[in-house]
């Protein structure tokens, strides 16, 4: 299975200059930043989270707590995909309950990954709001679901494969364009 | 009606015979046998390339009637053992009500004179009602037309009935068939005791039931200087038990069934309950030590021990379904693929133990041979021929049979019974 | 790492691979049970059969919280209230609950080999939750999720079971599983509830509770039943409390951390001492808990991400 690259939309720096953009956003739209708190969505949302808490610590000396959400259980599209997912561990040490949640994920897409995540924070507890954080919003949603912090909007066709790629799994910061093979 | 059979390979155990010969049949009787023979008016059937046996004789079949005719019935047994390649069958006395009178044995004669398509020998029960607590009046059995005494199902459980029984049967020249089974040990057993009943978390039959069984109706017997018969051997125990006891010349026989011979314990794991039989299947061991006894001699007798059971009642939990398999059709083609045709016995081996030997257990005159005089039963073979086990063309009326889909080399390919053709079942005015 | 049954009808049936797919979801689910609202939409619009043909509190509770922590609908049948009273047939029974559609059926009978029988007819999911005196899956894999919480590691452990073996599904599972991921196990018991033909399992064998006690990392102690007596597998429950009953001073022969385990319901004071039961060493409360979390795993296992045509 060779996936063919497309194109090479973000490196390492472009990367590095979104999430402080972002970060910046966040902190002015936030007053109160005690009251906030990330929560990643597996698997590249958690590193995206982890950087940000990070930045907000550099600019503001504020620890931010990040949990990891695991959607698998609230997706909607489970009974149609015929691979099982393996389901990972939600670890969130902290009550979302009248929290500001910055829920933050790679890529956003059709939006129902965020509408998963959504419902999964609220059975958690009951946020006092949540803001969504997307590295790239590549359009073709499916829900009424837009992002607060957006690091580029790259708009694409539906068989377009975008790939974020981070550092801290993939040994490399980039985001592709691919298309899967056996397509024209 | 004269029926000529042309160009067969005779073979008859009771006198060596195994020749390209020439059979004519007259009045249900074999009236000359040669090389060539040529009649006038009589059907001649071309028996080229197939091997004409003596007819087979099942000593061990549980007909169901009277009082359970949705298993089977004394017609369609029959017709199933027909097809199966018997001429003459035996029939078990655990009917309802048990066949312990004349009566009733007188009833099962004559309804077999009516409907049956092959000989029917009932054999009585030991005990009135099978209880094991008195003796049937065997003497008047014996007149009826009882050719052996069993209570196939358990034993007789009071050694000192059993020793009456053996006693008695002596001065009346009939037999004693035993089901060996201590049914203190065997219990509420549904399979063979051992590694997989233990795997399979089923209650277990240990070897050594059946071997106490054997080991005292040998010592009886040779007591009472009487036949003892041992229905279905199934564990090397009792082999060398029926072995010993044969050295010592006591008059003991034995027979074995083709379930017991082809299949093992570690069959059930899917819970199959077409495969649960009392004796229950064997270990592998046993299953060898079975195989030598058949090639030493040590059993006398293949039998099927056909016990129909409709699928609604076999369709339940392992620990509630009925024991027992269907298996007078598929007898023959499994002894003949995997003990002939893999050269573990010969052919003439195989005819003596299902035909030869049995006529002689049971006394049967005029049959288990082919001689001029004798009964015209004869079972035709066609050891080439492959056949693959469906029991939706069973003439049993029920299919608990486990060898469906198997792949068989060799089959019965015409059977007589007094001259007449039963079995492909063409319509009589074709003769 | 997948996990390919359309069934769970015992433990032989599965790889080690597979057994640690199923502790590793167990993990996941777990913490569902911490939570406020202790529910994901997972098997949302699943309907679940718990068919119980012998009466069970905790196995049958324990699937039914685990279907319902997963948004399944579960319908309870038990023996008193249906059909299998009035003279049905089992098969009746239970194509009669298939004609509801249900996406899987949670079986447990007195009969060896019921859920196997089963699914020659059936087209749902089957779940043993335990047959006759074969296997009880999930109570081995709850088991397993219990020790590997205390002992991390099963190939250095020995794992001693105690009672009537050979009636057991408990012990017959938890062999099947221990021996898969390369435990030692030791069984000890009255000689007549414990064939000897059993070593064929891979497993050590002994009549004597102390020896099998000596080193040991987990006792795993079996109920033992009262009608077994009148059979006499063994003389009385004097004698049976006199050789194979836990007590503390038996169980300072065991490793210091080892761990004692019970499937429940326990006989106080027969198969094991009041205070060994409620010692700090005792885990059994703990495999209840950790029962809800493994039968989640199994259920979203067996039942979440498939087509049901992906089976005809």
């Amino acid at each position: 299975m060779v996936e063919k690259i497309k194109a090479r939309i973000m490196d390492y720096g472009k990367i590095k200059r979104a999430i402080q953009r972002m970060t910046t956003e966040i902190i002015e739209r936030n007053r109160n930043l005690k009251n906030l708190v990330i929560v990643g969505i597996r698997t590249r949302g958690i590193y995206l989270g982890k950087r940000i808490s990070k930045l907000i610590k550099e600019l503001e000396k504020r620890d931010i707590p990040v949990g990891v959400l695991d959607i698998t259980l609230y997706r909607d599209d489970f009974s149609e995909s015929e691979a099982q997912h393996m389901v990972k561990k939600t670890e969130i040490n902290f009550s979302v309950a009248k929290k500001d949640v910055l829920l933050v994920d790679d890529v956003l897409f059709t939006g129902r990954t965020i509408r998963a995540a959504m419902d999964s924070l609220i059975d958690l507890g009951r946020p006092k709001t949540i803001q969504l954080l997307v590295l790239i919003d590549r359009g073709h949603r499916e829900l009424p679901i837009r992002a607060d912090y957006v690091g580029k909007f790259l708009p694409t066709s539906k068989r377009e494969v975008v790939q974020v790629q981070l550092k801290e799994i993939d040994k490399i910061d980039e985001v592709l364009i691919t298309e899967p093979p056996g397509m024209k | 009606m004269k029926l000529l059979l042309k160009n067969g390979r005779v073979i008859d155990p009771s006198s060596g015979t195994d020749g390209k010969l020439d059979i004519l049949i007259e009045k249900g009787k074999i009236v000359d046998i040669k090389a060539r023979i040529e009649s006038k008016g009589a059907k001649i059937i071309d028996a080229s390339r197939l091997v004409v046996a003596p007819g087979f004789i099942d000593m061990h079949v549980h007909l169901r009637e009277p009082g359970q005719e949705h298993k089977e019935t004394i017609a369609t047994g029959a017709a199933a053992a027909a097809k199966g390649g018997f001429t003459s069958i035996a029939c078990m006395p655990n009917t309802d009500p048990v066949n312990d009178n004349r009566g009733l044995t007188e009833y099962i004669l004559s309804e077999a004179k009516k409907k049956a398509v092959v000989n029917i020998f009932p054999i009585a029960s030991i005990t009135k009602g099978q209880r094991g607590e008195e003796l049937t009046d065997m003497a008047d059995l014996v007149d009826a037309g009882a050719v052996a005494f069993s209570d196939d199902g358990q034993s007789v459980e009071s050694s000192q009935i059993m020793r009456r029984a053996l006693e008695y049967s002596k001065p009346l020249n009939t037999l004693i068939i035993e089901h060996c089974e201590d049914k203190n040990l065997s219990n509420e057993g549904v399979m063979h005791e051992g590694y997989y009943s233990y795997l399979f978390g089923l209650s277990g039959i240990p070897a050594s039931s059946e071997e106490i069984m054997v080991v005292r109706d040998i010592i009886l017997a040779q007591e009472a200087e009487a036949n003892i018969h041992i229905a279905h051997l199934s564990v090397k125990g009792a082999v060398d038990i029926v072995r010993n006891a044969k050295k010592k010349k006591i008059k003991v026989t034995a027979e074995v069934t083709p379930h017991h011979l082809f299949l093992t314990d570690s069959c059930l794991e899917n819970y199959d309950t077409s495969l649960k039989v009392n004796p229950p299947l064997r270990s592998k061991e046993d299953v060898q030590a079975l195989i030598q006894a058949v090639k030493e001699g040590i059993v006398d007798v293949f039998a099927t021990d056909h016990a129909p059971h409709t699928q609604d009642e076999k369709d339940v939990e392992f620990d509630k379904a009925p024991f027992g398999i269907n298996g007078i059709e598929t007898a023959v083609s499994l002894l003949l693929d995997r003990l002939v045709s893999k050269n573990i016995i010969s052919l003439k081996r195989f005819i003596k133990m299902i035909s030869t030997t049995p006529s002689l257990i049971l006394g049967l005159e005029n049959k288990g041979k082919i001689c001029v005089g004798a009964d015209a039963d004869l079972t035709i073979l066609n050891l080439n021929k492959e056949i693959v086990v469906d029991v939706s063309t069973f003439k049993s009326i029920s299919r608990n049979n486990p060898f469906q889909g198997w792949k068989l080399k060799g089959t019965p390919a015409m059977t007589i019974v007094g001259g007449k053709i039963v079995y492909p079942f063409f319509s009589s005015k074709s003769l | 790492m997948a996990f390919k049954h359309k069934h769970l009808l015992g433990i032989q049936a599965l790889t080690p691979s597979e057994i640690i797919t199923v502790l590793d979801t167990a993990e996941s689910f777990y913490e569902i049970s911490t939570r406020e609202v202790k529910k994901v939409p997972i098997l949302r619009g699943k309907t679940i059969i718990n068919l119980f043909f012998e009466p069970s509190t905790r196995t049958r509770s324990s699937f039914e919280l685990a279907a319902k922590r997963l948004s399944a609908d579960i319908v309870n049948f038990n023996q008193q209230t249906s059909s299998a009273v009035k003279g049905e047939s089992l098969k009746d029974t239970i194509l009669t609950l298939e004609a509801m559609n249900p996406d899987a059926i949670i079986i447990r009978h007195s009969c060896s080999g019921v859920p196997h029988f089963t699914t020659t007819f059936c087209q749902s999911h089957i779940i043993n939750a335990g047959d006759g005196s074969h296997e009880h899956p999930t109570q081995a894999l709850l088991d397993a999720f219990t020790i590997r919480q205390e002992k991390k590691n099963f190939k250095d452990l020995k794992v001693t079971i105690v009672g009537d073996i050979l009636h057991s599904r408990v012990a017959r599972s938890n062999i099947f599983l221990l021996r898969k991921l390369g435990a030692r196990v030791v069984l000890v018991g009255p000689p007549p509830l414990l064939p000897l033909e059993m070593k064929k399992f891979g497993v050590d064998i002994g009549f004597n509770l102390d020896r099998a006690l000596e080193g040991a990392d987990v006792i795993m102690m079996l109920r033992i039943q009262m009608e077994r007596q009148q059979k006499n597998f063994f003389p009385s429950i004097r004698e049976y409390r006199n050789l194979y009953s836990l007590t503390e001073k038996r169980f300072r022969r065991a490793k210091k951390k080892a761990i004692i385990m019970h499937p429940g319901p326990i006989n106080r004071g027969v198969e094991i001492s009041a205070d060994m039961a409620d010692s700090a060493k005792s885990v059994i409360l703990k495999q209840v808990e950790n029962g809800i979390a493994v039968r989640m795993a199994v259920l979203y296992l067996l039942l979440g991400g498939k087509k049901r045509e992906a089976f005809a």
